[in-house]
């Protein structure tokens, strides 16, 4: 089964069903920005009552703030399973899914993907070319291939998370809300971690490992050299906790009994 | 009001069969508020307060807010946007009772269970942890219940709003989501209103939004005094009263719009 050409036939279908209803597709763009707004209108209001938050400027928060945007833009676009017990265990559907001959997890990224949330990526540039300007930063020849390399890998510690959480529901289908409080503790990973006590920083550096997708991979770009080594562990740390997720995936689909009527 | 009572009952009853892993939504809820302790003690740098708040006020402001958002929050605004879309909607509109009464009393259910097996423990769990202070005033608690009723009525008339806009749009999970947002920002959750810069905040106080969270978060961390409690839960009364025309007006639009594509 050649993968490759089946994501692009699913994807020209999705452009069709999504140019079926207009208004919905601009309206969910706008609601995207809208949301992409909020964050960074949380930043400047905090900054309005501050001036360093743990010796880090306005502008470097919103530097890391546009970095975190392309990675998580990313994994929206294409790990849309925060509802996957709901929509996939409870209703039966993964019933459907395991006859289809691709792998199970990427028969799903194909159904459940809403390419409109790649829009984040162009947002994410622009504050960070914006905010990178206002620090006068200076780019070398080989930042944009690291660049790709940090977004890639925290992308990947997204999904890993988020694949992982959706794998408690082939053991346990009862509805846990977890899925949308992740998406908060997500938004911790973009403030410096000195500022939170050893616990939560342990918890956001190998447990939910979300402070790799903000503020440690962003720091190689805010030129903070502390905190390098942790910035080139990002794809490490992101291809490892992707792995563990699709191996716990596999076992968990062994464990799926079916339901629904 | 034995129907009413009847629904809220049941969904009482459906939201306790599944009731196990919201012990675990507590631990993340926990982990939630002890970030933004942290957050917020970086953002206070050794300040005493800021806008009048401490930040004892503030951790307080935050855990009250996320636990009261237990209650106030629900999904009805997706459920009708699926029934819409599935048809079911057609069967709901035939039965003896008001459809959006249904709608809103299954929100209750589901707000009483939250608050019972969620809040409750929740927030004796962040009390136990972080500097919390817990009003040992009786009038303080009895205002932020009336508050957090309020809070409900108001977030789910917005809810049922962008629900039946589903009627006009077909698809408006778009509309649903920057709902939101908006409500996460306007509402005072993220950030007290009175942190806004000044224009915002007068903008702010035509809206309806801050009497969902703002209002009775305040209440609880004594942040209003006298008599901007009575002023407040005023406001969020005549706001709770008010958004009934629009909620009824869309309604009746939408039944004549109404087509139902299967079922």
């Amino acid at each position: 089964m050649d993968y490759i050409s089946i994501f692009f036939q699913y994807v020209g279908q999705y452009l069709k069903t999504r140019l079926t209803y207009r208004a919905d597709m601009v309206v969910e763009i706008f609601s995207d920005l809208l949301f992409q707004a909020v964050n960074l209108v949380f930043i400047l209001v905090v900054f309005g009552h501050t001036s360093l938050l743990a010796g880090w400027s306005k502008d470097e928060m919103i530097f890391i703030y546009g970095f975190f945007l392309v990675p998580f833009s990313i994994f929206a676009s294409f790990f849309n399973i925060w509802d996957f017990t709901d929509r996939y265990i409870v209703k039966g559907e993964m019933d459907r899914i395991l006859t289809r001959p691709v792998h199970s997890l990427f028969q799903i990224v194909l159904e459940r993907m809403e390419l409109e949330s790649l829009f984040g990526v162009i947002t994410g540039l622009v504050v960070m070319f914006y905010a990178g300007n206002q620090l006068g930063l200076e780019i070398s020849w080989y930042d944009p291939f690291i660049f790709i390399l940090l977004v890639i890998g925290g992308a990947l510690v997204y999904a890993g998370i988020f694949i992982a959480l959706a794998t408690i529901g082939f053991w346990s289908d009862s509805r846990t809300d977890i899925m949308p409080m992740m998406y908060n503790i997500g938004n911790y990973g973009r403030y410096p971690v000195d500022i939170y006590n050893k616990v939560i920083k342990y918890v956001l550096t190998w447990i939910l490992p979300f402070a790799f997708v903000g503020v440690y991979p962003s720091s190689y770009f805010l030129r903070r050299e502390e905190w390098y080594t942790y910035a080139f562990l990002t794809p490490v740390v992101g291809l490892v906790f992707f792995l563990i997720a699709v191996a716990l995936w596999n076992v968990g689909v062994t464990k799926y009994r079916g339901a629904g009527n | 009001m034995g129907k009413y009572i009847e629904m809220i009952r049941i969904r009482f009853l459906m939201m306790l069969a599944y009731r196990t892993n919201y012990y675990s939504g507590i631990l993340i809820y926990s982990i939630n508020i002890g970030a933004y302790y942290f957050l917020w003690s970086a953002i206070y740098g050794g300040k005493e307060n800021i806008q009048g708040l401490s930040i004892t006020q503030m951790t307080t402001y935050i855990a009250v807010a996320w636990m009261a958002r237990a209650f106030y929050f629900n999904n009805i605004d997706r459920e009708i946007a699926m029934e819409i879309k599935e048809g079911k909607v057609a069967v709901e509109m035939v039965r003896p009772y008001p459809y959006l009464n249904m709608k809103m009393m299954q929100g209750l259910g589901e707000g009483i269970f939250r608050l019972l097996f969620f809040s409750v423990p929740g927030m004796v769990i962040v009390a136990l942890v972080f500097p919390v202070e817990l009003s040992t005033n009786m009038s303080t608690w009895l205002f932020f219940f009336l508050s957090i009723i309020f809070s409900f009525i108001i977030n789910t008339q917005i809810n049922l709003l962008a629900g039946i806009a589903t009627f006009f749009l077909f698809n408006n999970d778009g509309l649903i989501r920057a709902k939101r947002v908006v409500i996460d920002l306007f509402s005072g959750l993220i950030l007290p209103l009175s942190f806004y810069p000044m224009w915002a905040q007068n903008v702010m106080s035509y809206l309806p939004f801050q009497g969902i969270s703002y209002i009775p978060s305040m209440i609880f961390t004594e942040g209003f005094k006298g008599s901007q409690i009575y002023e407040a839960l005023i406001n969020q009364a005549v706001w709770s009263l008010l958004l009934i025309i629009p909620v009824y007006g869309l309604w009746i639009l939408a039944k004549r719009q109404l087509v139902v594509q299967g079922g």
